[in-house]
């Protein structure tokens, strides 16, 4: 084989080393920082012992998991309960492929991407795997033979195939714009200047694709498939050691990517003020992939953030939300931008038309469905605003 | 061997082995996941025919929900206890199986026979453009199929529509 | 790779899923065989449309593919609803025309 591309072969080899072992460690991290964060919230102190600050704790605790005894509980269904932790890791960890985690490196004379894989469909890829997701949940539960975690694993699922919707529909919009389906384009086409990311573009699309996302990830407030109080932990019930470890890796990392695509589909990628550009060919490589890590982790804070400001969602809640709300957000976002994008072609009217046509969809949501509520007893705070109000006139 | 046709080997015995592990297992839900892994083998034959976004479209649509409503389903009607019970007899089986592969014979003498001069020629054609594959999709889907593409819609909602007459009708019946 | 193979692995796909609705008793079985040959079918769609060096075969697959998930829709709530009055889903034991 003539002109076998070496050189591309070798510096894939190393972005996905790099990748993975950056998600591992992100997931310690993030354990750690959880921990810690939500100690610092709710005024305590949290694990600070193993270490300097308990940095080592997620190390301490990743060895207990490993020396603790792999336990098969005798009514799980084998095959699949073995099978359930690989099948949730496996798409946590081959998602972050397609994800541009910075603009490029020139080394050698060649022009490296900062990315595994430039595929000209990233974001349908995305879509795809994270589909896939449900399969390790509700596999496990069923595999579980529990009738916890199949409750869990079954709340999930409806759960993620409602919420996939938002999730596929909210992109449409910034897809429209970019015309482009690979992420690094999207990307790329983001300035440099926060007002011309797309979040301000498609801010109700991005409301809902990140709700979406928690969702999606079953972070608070949507975590009923493992509510610890009400489930005993949902599907991982029967799960202990490594394979319990394995679901908690690719809870973790499905936050970590989730953020990561929420940076580069609305918030600019790599871009922060022209700074991306400053200094040499290979500087500014290492500055832009810094600037798209800041970014993702100040948006995993607000994962921690969110989970201890907001309660739990009851189940019929969470559908009507999904269904009720963010859909038709998702649904009008489409309609809106297409309409003003070809009959104005400015972002500033797309984006303002994109808001008010947002406010009158919830609006109007929201209106049917306080006319439609049933007589019921209950004491109301009128002060809030018109979407938590309507969303408690639900049950 | 070319990296293609191992690929394509590869994908192309995964898949038809999955489909036969499908029509084989006992339990409803080890049929499921072979269908699962079917269908992932079978969106690995679209990449390599370069049908990047029908790959995906596969992915999402036949893995992503399509099977995860079959999983949810059987997972509620506790299906694997029914399974075992009411298998057809031996004798119908292998008659079932001799017309099978009758039909397998008379689709590959099809497959073979059929006129395909154009088959090497253009793929040299075809991969180039590959790249504009989704953008082609959404320029004939949108033009000239855009009336299937309305009713495809219409057909949706009539399945939505149906389904929810299906399950109202259910539990009025029940109450 | 030429385009034999992809019709031939298209046409046994297709032939598995037959045997498959032929000799499987189990409702959902059947179903899972027919989504088989649509998708064996699909196949066939992108290959033909890979030669032909054109994409209407992958649009055909698009619309192959929401009727299929109409199909899937339906036939579960019709599943589930036979399951619910005669607590089977065997093809042979649900002959009768009454509900």
């Amino acid at each position: 084989m003539e002109n076998f591309p070496l050189f591309l072969i070798i510096s894939s080899a190393v972005k996905i080393l790099i990748i993975v072992h950056m998600l591992l460690i992100g997931v310690m991290i993030m354990i750690w920082a959880e921990r810690r964060v939500s100690g610092w919230m709710q005024d305590r102190l949290g694990p600070n012992r193993v270490g300097p600050q308990g940095l080592l704790q997620p190390v301490a605790d990743g060895l207990k998991f490993m020396f603790k005894e792999d336990l098969i509980p005798n009514h799980v269904d084998k095959p699949l309960y073995v099978l359930a932790p690989a099948m949730l890791l496996v798409p946590a960890l081959v998602v972050v492929a397609v994800v541009p985690f910075g603009s490029s490196i020139e080394l050698f004379g060649e022009t490296i991407n900062l990315q595994i894989a430039d595929i000209n469909i990233g974001i349908l890829y995305i879509l795809a795997i994270t589909s896939l997701g449900v399969y390790g949940v509700v596999l496990g539960a069923w595999a579980s033979n529990n009738k916890y975690s199949l409750l869990g694993g079954l709340r999930s699922s409806a759960q993620m195939i409602s919420y996939e919707l938002t999730l596929g529909l909210a992109i449409i919009g910034v897809l429209m714009l970019t015309s482009s389906l690979s992420l690094r384009t999207i990307a790329i086409e983001q300035g440099a200047y926060p007002w011309q990311w797309n979040f301000l573009i498609h801010f109700p699309a991005f409301l809902a694709f990140t709700t979406a996302m928690f969702a999606e990830t079953n972070r608070l407030p949507f975590d009923l498939a493992e509510a610890e109080q009400e489930l005993v932990a949902g599907y991982h019930t029967e799960y202990s050691s490594m394979k319990f470890a394995m679901f908690f890796m690719a809870e973790y990392m499905n936050m970590i990517v989730g953020s990561a695509v929420v940076v580069t589909l609305f918030l600019g990628g790599w871009h922060f003020f022209g700074l991306e550009n400053v200094g040499g060919p290979v500087w500014s490589g290492l500055i832009s992939f810094g600037i798209f890590f800041v970014k993702t982790a100040i948006f995993l804070f607000v994962f921690i953030w969110v989970r201890w400001t907001l309660p739990r969602f009851r189940y019929d809640q969470l559908m009507n939300f999904g269904w009720k709300f963010l859909l038709p957000v998702a649904l009008t976002s489409i309609v809106v931008t297409g309409a003003l994008w070809i009959t104005t072609g400015s972002r500033l009217v797309v984006g303002i038309g994109n808001v008010i046509a947002a406010f009158i969809v919830v609006s109007i949501v929201a209106g049917l469905l306080v006319m439609n509520k049933t007589p019921e007893p209950a004491i109301r705070d009128d002060d809030s605003q018109i979407t938590p109000s309507a969303l408690d006139a639900i049950e | 061997m070319n990296p293609e046709q191992i690929l394509f080997i590869l994908f192309g015995a995964v898949s038809l082995i999955g489909a036969i592990a499908v029509i084989s297992f006992r339990h409803p839900i080890y049929s499921a996941l072979s269908l699962i892994v079917t269908f992932f083998a079978q969106a690995g034959l679209f990449i390599l025919l370069g049908a990047h976004f029908v790959a995906a479209v596969q992915v999402i649509v036949y893995a992503g929900a399509i099977m995860v409503l079959f999983l949810f389903v059987i997972m509620l009607l506790n299906l694997g206890t029914l399974s075992a019970k009411g298998a057809i007899s031996g004798k119908l089986k292998g008659f079932a199986v001799i017309l099978g592969i009758l039909l397998a014979i008379e689709g590959v003498y099809i497959a073979v026979k059929a006129p395909n001069d154009p088959a090497d020629a253009s793929a040299e054609t075809a991969i180039e453009s590959v790249s504009t594959t989704t953008y082609n999709i959404g320029e004939l889907l949108f033009n000239e199929y855009l009336l299937p593409f309305e009713v495809t819609s219409l057909i949706l909602l009539a399945a939505l529509i149906g389904v929810i007459v299906l399950v109202k009708r259910e539990s009025q019946e029940e109450s | 790779m030429a385009l034999e193979y992809y019709l031939v692995l298209s046409a046994l796909l297709f032939t598995t899923g037959v045997i498959g609705v032929l000799i499987r008793r189990n409702a959902i079985i059947i179903f899972m065989c027919i989504e088989l040959m649509l998708n064996a079918a699909n196949l066939a769609f992108v290959a033909i449309s890979r030669s032909l060096g054109e994409a209407s075969g992958q649009v055909f697959v698009i619309f192959v593919m929401a009727v299929a998930a109409a199909e899937v829709a339906i036939g579960l709530a019709i599943i589930v609803s036979v399951f619910k009055h005669r607590q089977t889903i065997n093809v042979d034991e649900v002959n009768s025309l009454k509900g």
